[in-house]
């Protein structure tokens, strides 16, 4: 029962870590998203050097507008054939007939006031359209939360059965043993006497369980950062360094362990502790 | 010492153990519980250090308003009470000095106090040359012996036994009552629960005797009274 209840511990924490390690992940791909959100402001191509620069400073003048850069059609164009590569070099013969317009580039202080902020330079003179992967941002918001509900409810749910089971263990040696507790009971222990041995145990079955997840997520993380990181590392996509993030996932873990047990223990030692 | 003013006690299944009962127990008191099988003699006892509760009425054990003993309090109100048990309620995989040890360890007396504290008490009920058997390498009486040396290891105010001669030969019951009457004798108060008339009218004390949950009689040097 001890190496059930260990075992228990072990699988649910593994299951635990995996879910961490990908909420985590996925939660600082969203921070990611949200610091790099810009707001590309289109100049109306009718607009002259006075307008384009008064447009400029009446961006500035919006509330939670952080920084705002200006970019030339020019500017814009080689950006475009730069990221598309060898097929990019299409482009370039829009170099004397350039179709693209001017552009500011807007960045919000706080990234969720980006609408706001560019609903308001919509409205401005001279902007012939703003532009800010709006649906994009919003679909990978949505997606995120959406992951992250579902992976802390798994979470929740397993270190739930985990507890119980802990508790189920340290049940069955309680009752071993409660001859022991009901004479301590009549010599005047107090109840944080009798609990703290049942208290160790129980954080040590915890943290016995923790052990083989530790290792699951040094090796296993170590593992996929080394050999997928640059596959999958693209603008967003970008996995948390090994170091710290396996050691402080690890970290996580073992407290999560010991905590299961620890609380496991405390529910099971409270009703006999009655009387 | 003792003062219980109208108790009552109902149980929840609806058996009413004691009615309205008024007693008082002074300090250095030798008392005797007697009556049939049922009257309410062990709820008697287990209201005194407070293993059960009253449903009505007012205990007050050494100073403390056991109505009032918040749940946490209790440890301290048991740490000045030592009780016996007709069974002895000892831990079998330990030595007798183990056992004895035992009741100081919960209450977190320094080991050198401990170890002094138990050899004393050892010698008072005379098993000083056996403190490293086990309880069932003893005998009935020698158990019951380990059971008195654990109540009294911390000084208790109180001694309450519960028919502590009740599985033991009359030659056996007797060093037990050698013992009890020794303690008593150092000024701790002694109520014991009996159903031995032989005891109770050779050895006099204070009787109290309980039916149907009342107090019928409360008598001083006085008998058994019963014909069994």
């Amino acid at each position: 029962m001890t190496f059930a209840s260990i075992a228990a511990v072990t699988t649910t924490l593994i299951l635990v870590a995996v879910f961490l390690a990908l909420v985590l992940n996925l939660d600082q791909m969203a921070k990611n998203i949200e610091q790099d959100v810009q707001i590309s402001t289109l100049i109306d191509m009718t607009a002259d050097e006075d307008q384009i620069v008064e447009l400029g400073e009446e961006i500035e003048q919006i509330d939670g507008v952080a920084e705002v850069q200006f970019s030339s059609n020019d500017n814009e164009l080689s950006k475009l054939v730069e990221s598309m590569g060898d097929e990019g070099q299409a482009w370039s013969m829009f170099e004397q007939d350039n179709p693209l317009n001017h552009v500011y580039i807007v960045e919000a202080s706080i990234p969720e006031e980006t609408e706001v902020i560019a609903d308001q330079i919509e409205e401005l003179n001279n902007v012939e359209s703003v532009l800010y992967g709006k649906e994009v941002v919003e679909q990978l918001f949505q997606f995120n939360n959406y992951a992250r509900a579902i992976g802390l409810a798994l979470i929740i749910a397993l270190v739930f059965t985990a507890i119980f089971l802990i508790s189920n263990t340290i049940k069955i040696t309680i009752i071993a043993r409660s001859t022991e507790i009901g004479i301590q009971k009549l010599v005047g222990a107090t109840n944080s006497f009798i609990r703290w041995p049942f208290f160790v145990e129980g954080a040590l079955l915890g943290i016995l369980g923790s052990l083989a997840p530790v290792a699951v997520i040094l090796g296993g993380y170590y593992y996929i950062y080394n050999n997928f990181a640059n596959v999958v590392n693209f603008r967003f996509v970008e996995l948390l360094p090994f170091d710290p993030f396996a050691w402080q996932l690890s970290g996580m873990v073992l407290l999560i362990g010991a905590v299961i047990g620890v609380w496991g223990s405390v529910m099971s030692v409270r009703k006999f502790l009655k009387v | 010492m003792i003062t219980m003013e109208n108790v009552s006690k109902t149980y929840s299944n609806g058996v009413t153990a004691l009615n309205d009962i008024s007693v008082h127990i002074d300090r250095g008191e030798f008392v005797y519980i007697v009556g049939p099988s049922g009257a309410g003699k062990s709820s008697f006892i287990r209201l005194i250090y407070r293993e059960a509760k009253p449903t009505k009425g007012k205990i007050i054990v050494s100073d403390r308003d056991l109505s009032k003993l918040k749940e946490r309090h209790i440890p301290y109100l048991r740490r000045d009470i030592g009780v016996v048990f007709q069974d002895f309620k000892l831990l079998q995989k330990l030595t007798v000095y183990e056992n004895v040890a035992f009741a100081l360890e919960v209450i977190e007396t320094p080991p050198r106090t401990i170890k002094r504290r138990v050899q004393e008490v050892l010698k008072l009920v005379g098993l000083e040359e056996k403190e490293k058997m086990i309880p069932s390498e003893l005998s009935g009486g020698e158990q019951q012996r380990v059971a008195i040396a654990r109540a009294i290891v911390n000084n208790p105010k109180v001694v309450i036994a519960d028919e502590p001669t009740g599985n033991l030969d009359p030659d056996t019951s007797w060093e037990i009552m050698k013992v009890l009457e020794d303690i008593n004798s150092k000024g701790t108060t002694i109520i014991m629960a009996t159903h031995s008339k032989h005891i109770v009218n050779t050895i006099k004390r204070r009787v109290i005797a309980i039916e149907d949950g009342v107090i019928v009689r409360d008598q001083q040097r006085g008998d058994y009274g019963y014909e069994i």
